[in-house]
């Protein structure tokens, strides 16, 4: 039988999106100020604890509902360009997801690539220009196979970005220099989708046969 | 370059309130007007442009236009309560015009229209340069002109080559 998530397991996701950003912050905002204005982790960082919180304080009830909830949380929160990126990325994967209470895995794919599609709307970029695009249009791929490959995938397409020259962003001021270091959206992006795949383990040892 | 010179041109003339009724109404209540704001990563960029384009649209009443400038705690970046916050306190009604800066306050504004329920209903991000849009914004709006004439001269900023 289809395994299926409820509204916990996205809780519970973005609880571990928030544990990796905190102890990845400094890391990102290394990266950041390379080619950025060194703010990303820190931003971060304030974001997701800010979404933690309001999750566990007002836990809604739908896997959508809950993406929503933390995308309005990033927008809100963050200060930088990275909270409309990622709030867009959440409230509009939440919003295609609808009232489900459980989702399959290919269904949360689907969703996402909805939300990617969003992100890549907002922002502009397309794959290749060095921003978080490169990461998430390839985990969104590998999560219609796997959560395993998803994670790989995503990590795979952060690396990539270091030989590019970032064409979006404050990063694609510097032209030439901008080439020879990862993109720290894109590094960000990778760690949405190891702590899924981390979650989603979990899971399935914890509730095997349950579903 | 007419086009160009209509906000330097409108801004020196304080004698043009053609729509002024003379009755002392609160030149921040532009009742029915377009609403303005200014959103600028920078509190102190937000305020000050605020004020340059209140000073150079002259006199009679103006249009209301708020600064939503850097962070609550009065850093640098975007806070889209504080976008909200302003976008409210200027909605007449007659839709609110919001120019931005740059990045975030860009990708946050799009955001908000895009998804959200926190801006007003007829709220646009106006595609304009941020110093020169303001007064030609502000100017048209106080002149009575709806948010599509607003948006369109503020834009036309554009076009004013500066040699």
């Amino acid at each position: 039988m289809t395994q299926t998530f409820d509204a916990d397991f996205l809780v519970r996701w973005l609880a571990a999106v928030a544990e990796a950003v905190d102890r990845e912050a400094d890391r990102l905002t290394e990266l950041d100020s390379a080619i950025g204005d060194a703010d990303h982790g820190a931003n971060l960082r304030r974001g997701f604890a800010a979404v933690t919180e309001t999750l566990a304080k007002d836990p809604p009830a739908t896997p959508g509902a809950v993406l929503t909830a933390a995308g309005r949380q990033l927008i809100s929160t963050v200060g930088g360009a990275s909270g409309p990126l990622y709030g867009t990325l959440l409230r509009r994967t939440g919003k295609t997801l609808g009232d489900d209470e459980r989702v399959t895995r290919e269904r949360l794919a689907e969703a996402l690539g909805s939300g990617v599609a969003a992100v890549s709307q907002l922002g502009g970029a397309q794959v290749g220009d060095k921003t978080m695009i490169d990461a998430l249009v390839p985990a969104v791929e590998g999560l219609r196979g796997s959560f395993g490959a998803a994670r790989a995938a995503a990590e795979e397409g952060a690396l990539a970005t270091v030989p590019l020259r970032a064409r979006k962003g404050r990063a694609s001021y510097l032209g030439e220099r901008s080439v020879g270091h990862q993109d720290p959206g894109a590094t960000s992006s990778a760690l949405l989708f190891a702590a899924l795949d981390e979650i989603a383990r979990t899971e399935t040892s914890g509730t095997e046969g349950a579903s | 370059m007419s086009a160009g010179s209509g906000p330097g041109a409108g801004a020196v003339r304080p004698g043009a309130t053609g729509s002024g009724s003379g009755s002392g109404a609160d030149s921040e209540s532009g009742s029915g007007s377009v609403g303005i704001v200014l959103v600028s990563h920078s509190a102190a960029v937000a305020t000050a442009v605020a004020g340059l384009a209140r000073g150079l649209a002259g006199g009679g009443d103006l249009a209301p236009i708020l600064p939503a400038g850097g962070t609550p705690d009065g850093g640098l970046g975007t806070s889209s309560e504080l976008i909200s916050e302003a976008a409210k306190a200027v909605d007449r009604g007659a839709g609110v015009a919001i120019l931005v800066d740059l990045g975030s306050a860009v990708l946050t504004v799009k955001a908000l229209l895009a998804e959200g329920d926190e801006l007003p209903e007829a709220s646009r991000l106006v595609d304009a340069p941020f110093v020169e849009g303001a007064v030609a914004a502000l100017v048209t709006a106080s002149a009575g002109g709806d948010l599509d004439a607003v948006a369109a001269a503020a834009s036309e900023a554009y076009a004013y080559r500066k040699e």
